[in-house]
């Protein structure tokens, strides 16, 4: 039972980084059909100059927001610069992601070189949480909090704001919406470069367990890809819940058949494809 | 259609050249060229069968080089653990190829487009997935080595590169033979008619569920014939020829050679081969080139170089 517990604390944890990659993945999708595979790069970029930042500064929260906000930059020009040209063009945007994803690897590995390493833990939260007898460490569970707070945020901005309700017309219809005055080309970008930031901020998150090393580009990319697919591309609420089952899944599997770990994950996406290809929440 | 006609004749002008150079090649290149020309045929297949998905049905595959690893790691697997016969090898390669598409066509036969790509990519990463940690079978990162050599486990009594060579021009010659009488064929234009226009094919009574899925079938037994040849050919097979930089490697190759033509990626594949073993023995730098490549690609010739060359522009890379 208490194992049973701490599985699903660690699932949720998984969960809550999946979610902070494959909201922007399904954002992004949703408003502009790209399939982003550079969105691992933001994932690793995050991490990697936090990195930087934080033994610069010893500021763990200045080296978030550097990271965030650097990568979401980076998130904007590539979409305002090299992106945008190809526009409804989804196969050559994908190319393109491809071949930035690789440069972005090698760059990371010109720059940083290729030590792992992880971030440090914020000092308040080095400790574990026992409660019943399950020990939880407590960063885990702030990441947990820090997800939740996103999504809330993210479905605020989306429902109950004049960008989101802009974001949602440029989804539906986006000449219509242009047509009406809204600023689809600008409002592209910035979804993309929120999308950048969000995995940025995944990335450094994770940064005290998961670290930074060689390959993670490409590490969560795959589960968050599932989650999207699971979940509905384009929907918010879908990224959500597909990575609360992904993540579970994933974790469940793990730890009980390590050998098949990546196919546990088949699993809930043959069953999702076969009785609704469009995902949970995804509309046709 | 005057375009049409001088693209055919452009193929067939290099056709024969093509073959009497491939044919000739060892008596004037060293053993390491012959390598090199060896990995590009088996490649020229493996993009050929890309491109049969990509470029004559319009379904792109991100997991296409899932196929090609699994059937290579079938070969591998028999031959080492199991000590399989080399006729048995072949069969289990090409069986597991053609199971695996057959089931996974299943799954991706009824989206388009983007969830296509999507959803491609994901199967593909679950095959990589597998490889990597399905350990007690797999062998891991480390993945499978001590695969005979295909001449000794076929009992040929000759043996060494060139023979491969010849061997792997073979294997080659018939799979592009194969593949052009497969595209040529009344099937093959009804692909091309779901590529333009799905709704008009299906209101003509086309079946366009059963063509496309039958497509994503051919395009993996002509992958899992690649990977057949080229488990014996490196010897050696792991987890890095399924993954996701695989599979993009692959399309690149169609996209810069031409998709919609069969030359145009067998071109790409030979291409890339040339750049990725000659670069690297120049630079650690290769996933940089690697990279610009892509957006070089995409940038300057999106159609592939080959309908350049054929100045005939069909629709670019939507």
């Amino acid at each position: 039972m208490i194992y049973f517990l701490t599985q699903t604390l660690n699932g949720l944890f998984s969960a809550a980084l999946l979610f902070l990659i494959a909201s922007g993945l399904t954002l992004v999708f949703g408003v502009m059909r790209i399939v982003n595979i550079a969105h691992g790069s933001f994932y690793m970029l995050g991490a990697y100059v936090a990195s930087t930042v934080v033994s610069r500064s010893r500021s763990l929260l200045l080296g978030a927001l550097a990271a965030v906000v650097a990568v979401a930059a980076a998130g904007f020009f590539v979409q305002s610069l090299l992106l945008r040209r190809f526009a409804g063009r989804p196969l050559a945007q994908m190319m393109l992601t491809m071949g930035l994803a690789l440069v972005f690897r090698d760059m990371v590995f010109v720059i940083w070189g290729g030590d792992p390493f992880t971030l440090p833990y914020p000092p308040a939260l080095r400790n574990s949480i026992e409660m019943a007898g399950v020990v939880f460490p407590s960063y885990r569970l702030f990441v947990v909090v820090a997800a939740v707070c996103v999504a809330v945020l993210l479905w605020f901005v989306n429902e109950r704001t004049l960008i989101g309700a802009k974001l949602r017309a440029a989804v539906d219809d986006p000449e219509m919406a242009a047509a009406t005055g809204i600023n689809v080309a600008l409002l592209s970008s910035c979804v993309f470069a929120a999308g950048a930031g969000l995995a940025a901020f995944g990335g450094v998150m994770g940064g005290p367990i998961l670290g930074g090393y060689t390959g993670m580009d490409f590490d969560l990319l795959p589960l968050a890809f599932v989650v999207v697919i699971v979940g509905g591309m384009g929907s918010l609420r879908g990224a959500l819940v597909g990575s609360v089952i992904v993540g579970l899944i994933d974790n469940f599997g793990k730890a009980l058949v390590p050998e098949l770990s990546y196919f546990t994950l088949f699993a809930p996406m043959v069953l999702v494809l076969a009785v609704k290809p469009t995902g949970l929440y995804g509309r046709s | 259609m005057a375009a049409r006609r001088t693209a055919g004749a452009l193929t067939r002008r290099t056709l024969v050249p093509a073959a009497v150079l491939l044919a000739a090649a060892p008596a004037f290149l060293s053993p390491y060229w012959i390598g090199l020309l060896t990995q590009m045929v088996i490649f020229a297949i493996l993009a050929m069968s890309l491109d049969i998905l990509l470029g004559y049905t319009g379904l792109p595959s991100l997991g296409h080089a899932g196929v090609f690893g699994v059937s290579a790691y079938g070969v591998a697997i028999l031959s080492t653990s199991y000590h399989a016969g080399f006729w048995m090898c072949i069969a289990g390669g090409l069986l597991v190829g053609l199971l695996l598409s057959a089931a996974i066509g299943l799954l991706v036969s009824h989206v388009r487009d983007v969830y296509f790509l999507m959803i491609t990519l994901a199967l593909g990463m679950v095959l990589w997935g597998v490889s990597y940690r399905w350990i007690p079978v797999t062998g891991g990162d480390n993945g499978i080595s001590g695969i005979p050599r295909l001449e000794a486990h076929a009992g040929l009594p000759f043996s060494g590169a060139v023979p491969f060579y010849y061997i792997a021009v073979l294997v080659f010659a018939v799979s592009a033979g194969l593949m052009a009488l497969i595209v040529r064929s009344p099937f093959g234009l009804t692909l091309e008619g779901i590529r333009e226009n799905e709704p008009r094919m299906k209101s003509l009574g086309f079946n366009t569920w059963l063509h496309c899925y039958l497509s994503y079938v051919i395009a993996g037994v002509f992958a899992s014939v690649a990977g057949v040849v080229w488990a014996y050919y490196n010897g050696f097979v792991s987890p890095t020829y399924l993954d996701l930089t695989a599979s993009s490697e692959l399309f690149l190759m169609v996209t810069l050679g031409g998709p919609g033509t069969l030359v145009g990626p067998a071109l790409g594949a030979a291409a890339l081969v040339v750049l990725k073993n000659v670069i690297s023995a120049y630079t650690q730098r290769w996933l940089l080139i690697l990279g610009t490549v892509y957006v070089v690609t995409i940038l300057a010739a999106p159609e592939g170089l080959w309908n350049l060359a054929r100045r005939h522009k069909p629709a670019s890379l939507p």
